[in-house]
């Protein structure tokens, strides 16, 4: 392609000018425009794009994106300067346009210490590798997140989104490494068994404190980090060549020297720090230490200890509980106790790992109990007595123990109460980009409604419902007989007879003598996903629950594994699935008066329905995974789901459901021929119904005709 | 060791099989030998029950027979069929029934795998009839006092579809496997290969590693068979790094992401 001519300054202040709506907002756009047509064309193009994906966002953003991003361009890859743009518009979009503002004015935070020839490395590239590796370090399963600042707060480890201190991008990776470890080192080794908010609030200026006793503690966890992974320890140390981060400060040596102890503890750390505050140099923080972060680390523990107390206590008495079963039944009654013992494991720094037993006896515990004893003894450095008493009849109550599905505050930072729903991504195509848990969805129930729809239907249809489970049942998994096989169960006479007659004649014998028992087993799982939106009133939701009763009727013939739901919602934020029937349900009179009970809701937002559904369907096991919907076709939802970005949305969710190996179908009920419909359902397959009562003979059709 | 072949699938075993008890799994297993009770070893891949097996078979001198189930096999191919040779029909026993009558051990392994239609089968031979009809033949095989049928099964796998009918499972007697204590484990590998003890340590540890991403990623962490699998390349003079990368993280994983993750924790942990 030849090069393109370079974008004059007229043109570029043209275009920010109708993207950051100058006419209202008054931003001043001449500067910018004569600065972006200084620059080489791939750049301009760049810059352009940017501009105008995050006008769509916030105007204001993207102007300051504006007037800092041209001075970096030609310093930092274009990887870095987008991951910095993408965490300005997550954090507008979960904290709102004042922090966002600070971020993007950052720009040479951001890049922290970057060098003059160094290549960033973005965190997101890499944040599924850094979380397996944190997840196979032992200890609590920690949490990986952007942030400005790497720090922890004992359940989730922030990294910034990039790094660029060092040269190579493989290096700074491995920086990002280092940081991860070194935070999970800090819950792992008891950093924060010395209560740091409460110490830091004692002091008129906490600064000198914090920082000495995080100089200390780097120390100590270094040490740990090197008898626990000698590998990385050494990559620690020649990035500390590289920066010149060594400190050879004779007299810290010798005052650091007692953390390097095996034994050593944070609150050994803590009396240095105040045998020394005050009288000694503090050496300049290591690259991968981040900051100590002790507000969000209280926050953290005086949520989880109560209620991982309350947790195991109940976990308790339900071992209990089991076991006075047992005893009633041999009529006998003992008192019971709970101790924790240490089993010698080398694989873990202590040395030891932790057993519960009762009455001396070890209990196996699940999965999720071991983790919670594993959770407990690192926030506590041990099981205290009054954790190993059973809860009592009062201390059931959920709300003290249960960890909701997703922690609102965590994922919103307490701008939203998002309680007990599931959070989905949903794609801004404007900002070729995912809006971040963007969507909070919760299943609903639908009552059941008992009147005559069911049996008016079955009668309205019955010749068809016959005819349905007839070619139904011809699907059936069928044995058939192979016959002249080289190999089965049984001697196919007719082939024999012949075989033996051929070799009579002097030809060779054939060995294709036996017969086989072929299976074929259906292995298929679908997922009927039914608009309830308030759009279908009427004719529509009335075939719809024609539709359903029918297939039902014919899949229970055909014995394939299969779930209704229904879905509508109104904004993002309420979201909802409706439970029809789930895979586990089994068609009864409960199910139909569900279908019967079907009833048109709100608006139509389908890719967190997709979304949803796709994550369903990948729990079930089966060979076939089929998610079909049946809506009407019109993406449309109060808060701009309208129009193109329902549009684009859905079939972004498609195309995901495409990648996790589900087969999508959609059939959609229109009258109206919209030309979208292609483009929306993009490489999934779908069929448009212009005649609403054909739907129910249709859904069914369609669907044997998917898996025959 | 060195087997003596017999046939494909049957053998006695000469030497003894090195097994590390982990339990009194052994005392059991002769136990429920001499009271004429079927066995049923569950447990992980690759945590010694096919070791086990043999070792008992070597303890009890008797003859083993294995067979490792998958969804094709048929009744029909545990208990035998006709053969055409040279135009005369032939039954040829299949390995049941010819341990059955050889009074052999029987070791069926992964029976999860076989078709529900050919677990049952083994239904007679596992209660107190103990007996093997041979419907082709119309005879009654009535298994001989030293006969033993065992079989294996991984409760690992979660699929609904693939768990061990009630019927099936309370005939036998059942020996759980787990993973050895690392104390043990590193035992394991350290005679098995001959790697110093040292390294065997931070073989087992880092087969922790791996078993803490169980259910974040993996479906199953390394197993003892494939922390014998890298001592050995370890032994032939391959990097750790690289042993663990070749025979553990591949084996574990086709996900890239997560070979990555692996690969970041083997490097930093020797
Ligand atoms: N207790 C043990 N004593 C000695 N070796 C052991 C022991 N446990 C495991 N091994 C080693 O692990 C390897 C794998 O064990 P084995 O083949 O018996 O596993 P398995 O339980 O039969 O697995 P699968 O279910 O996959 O068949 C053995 O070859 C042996 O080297
Ligand atoms: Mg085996």
């Amino acid at each position: 392609m030849a090069d393109l001519p370079p974008l004059d300054a007229a043109y570029i202040e043209h275009k920010l000018n109708e993207w950051l709506e100058v006419e209202f907002s008054f931003l001043k756009t001449s500067t910018p425009a004569q600065a972006i047509a200084q620059l080489p064309r791939p750049d301009q193009d760049f810059m352009l794009m940017w501009v105008q994906r995050m006008s769509s966002t916030n105007i204001e953003l993207a102007y300051q994106f504006t007037v800092r991003a041209i001075e970096f361009l030609n310093k930092q890859e274009r990887r870095v300067i987008e991951a910095w743009v993408l965490h300005a518009m997550d954090t507008y979009d979960q904290r709102g346009l004042h922090p966002a503002m600070e971020f993007i004015k950052n720009i040479e935070h951001f890049i922290q210490y970057s060098h003059d020839h160094s290549v960033g490395t973005v965190l997101q590239d890499h944040a599924t590798v850094l979380l397996h590796f944190c997840h196979g370090l032992s200890g609590r399963q920690l949490k990986i997140e952007e942030a400005e600042q790497a720090y922890t707060d004992t359940q989730t480890i922030y990294l910034p989104p990039v790094i660029a201190t060092l040269a190579t991008p493989e290096d700074n990776f491995l920086l990002y490494k280092a940081s991860a470890a070194y935070l999970w080192a800090q819950t792992r080794f008891g950093t924060f068994h010395v209560p740091l908010y409460e110490l830091a609030a004692q002091h008129p200026h906490p600064e000198p404190f914090l920082a000495l006793f995080h100089a200390l503690e780097t120390v100590r966890l270094e040490a740990c980090i090197a008898r626990e992974l000698p590998g990385l320890y050494r990559v620690m140390q020649r990035i500390q060549e590289q920066l010149n981060e060594k400190y050879d400060d004779a007299s810290w040596q010798s005052i650091t020297q007692p953390l390097i102890q095996p034994g050593a503890t944070s609150q050994d750390t803590l009396a240095l720090t105040h045998e020394h505050l005050h009288k000694i140099n503090i050496p300049a923080p290591q690259c991968f230490q981040g900051t100590l972060n002790p507000e969000r680390v209280a926050e953290c523990l005086k949520n989880r200890v109560p209620k991982e107390k309350a947790a195991f206590r109940v976990a308790l008495s339900k071992i209990l509980e089991d076991l006075k079963k047992e005893e009633a039944a041999r009529h006998e009654a003992r008192e019971h106790q709970f101790r924790t013992r240490k089993i010698s494991d080398h694989t873990l720094p202590e040395g030891f790992r932790m057993e519960l037993t009762l009455d001396d006896q070890p209990v196996p515990l699940p999965d999720h109990l071991s983790k919670l004893l594993t959770s407990i003894q690192l926030d506590l450095g041990d099981i205290p007595d009054e954790y190993l008493v059973a809860a009592g009849p009062g201390e059931y109550d959920p709300s003290l123990y249960e960890e909701k599905e997703v922690d609102p505050d965590e994922v919103w930072q307490g701008t939203y109460h998002e309680e007990g729903a599931f959070l989905y991504n949903e794609w801004d195509f404007r900002r070729q980009h995912y809006r971040k848990n963007w969507c909070a969805v919760r299943e609903k129930t639908i009552s059941p409604v008992y009147d005559d729809f069911i049996q008016n239907t079955l009668r309205k249809y019955s010749g068809l419902i016959k005819h349905l489970r007839k070619s139904f049942e011809a699907m059936r998994d069928e044995d058939r007989v192979l016959n002249r096989q080289t190999y089965g169960d049984g001697i196919d006479i007719d082939a024999l007879v012949q075989a033996l007659a051929e070799s009579r004649n002097g030809s060779e014998m054939s060995d294709q003598l036996f017969t086989r028992l072929h299976r074929n087993e259906r292995n298929i799982a679908v997922v009927f996903m039914v608009d309830m939106s308030g759009s279908t009133k009427g004719w529509i939701n009335e075939a719809e629950r024609e539709s359903l009763v029918l297939l039902a009727e014919a899949l229970e013939t055909l014995g394939d594994r299969y779930a209704i739901y229904g879905f509508s919602g109104m904004a993002r934020k309420r979201c909802e699935i409706y439970k029809i029937k789930e895979f586990h349900e089994t068609y009864n009179e409960e199910i139909r008066a569900r279908i019967t009970g079907i009833t048109p809701k709100d608006y139509t937002r389908m890719g967190f329905a997709i979304r949803h559904l796709t994550k369903i369907l990948q729990d079930v096991e089966a060979r076939t995974r089929i998610l079909i919907t049946i809506s009407d076709g019109k993406p449309d939802d109060y808060d701009n789901y309208r129009g193109a970005y329902g549009i684009e949305d859905t079939r972004r969710a498609l195309v995901e459901a495409r990648r996790s190996g589900i087969h999508p179908y959609c059939i959609t009920i229109d009258t109206e021929a919209k030309d979208y419909l292609p483009h929306m359902y993009g490489d999934a397959a779908f069929t448009v119904i212009d005649k609403v009562n054909q739907l129910p003979l249709k859904v069914s059709d369609i669907y044997r005709r998917l898996t025959s | 060791m060195t087997a003596r072949a017999l046939k494909t699938d049957e053998y006695f075993i000469d030497e003894e099989p090195y097994y590390e008890p982990i339990g009194d799994e052994i005392e059991i297993f002769e136990s429920a030998y001499r009271q004429q009770l079927p066995i049923l070893l569950k447990g992980p891949t690759g945590c010694g029950k096919t070791r086990f097996i043999e070792h008992m078979a070597w303890r009890l001198k008797k003859s083993l027979v294995t067979v490792s189930c998958h969804d094709d096999l048929t009744a029909s191919d545990l208990v035998g069929r006709f053969l055409v040779k040279g135009g005369e029909t032939v039954w040829v026993d299949g390995p049941l029934a010819s341990a059955v009558r050889k009074g052999s051990i029987c070791y069926l392994d992964e029976i999860v795998e076989a078709r529900k239609d050919t677990t049952v089968v083994i239904h007679p031979l596992a209660d107190d009839r103990r007996v093997l009809p041979i419907d082709k033949l119309g005879e009654i095989l009535q298994a001989p006092p030293g006969f033993c049928l065992a079989i294996s099964y991984n409760p690992g796998y979660q699929s609904v579809l693939k768990d061990l009918k009630q019927s099936t499972r309370q005939r036998f007697v059942a020996l759980e496997f787990d993973y050895p204590s690392a104390e043990l484990e590193t035992n394991i590998i350290a005679k098995e290969t001959g790697i110093p003890h040292e390294q065997a340590a931070r073989l087992v540890k880092f087969a922790g590693m791996t078993r803490n991403l169980k259910g974040s990623g993996l479906e199953e962490g390394a197993s003892t068979r494939l922390l014998v699998h890298a001592a050995r390349l370890i032994k032939d003079g391959i990097s750790p790094v690289t042993a663990c990368h070749a025979a553990i993280a591949q084996a574990l994983t086709d996900d890239d992401e997560m070979l990555a993750g692996i690969a970041e924790l083997s490097s930093s942990l020797f």
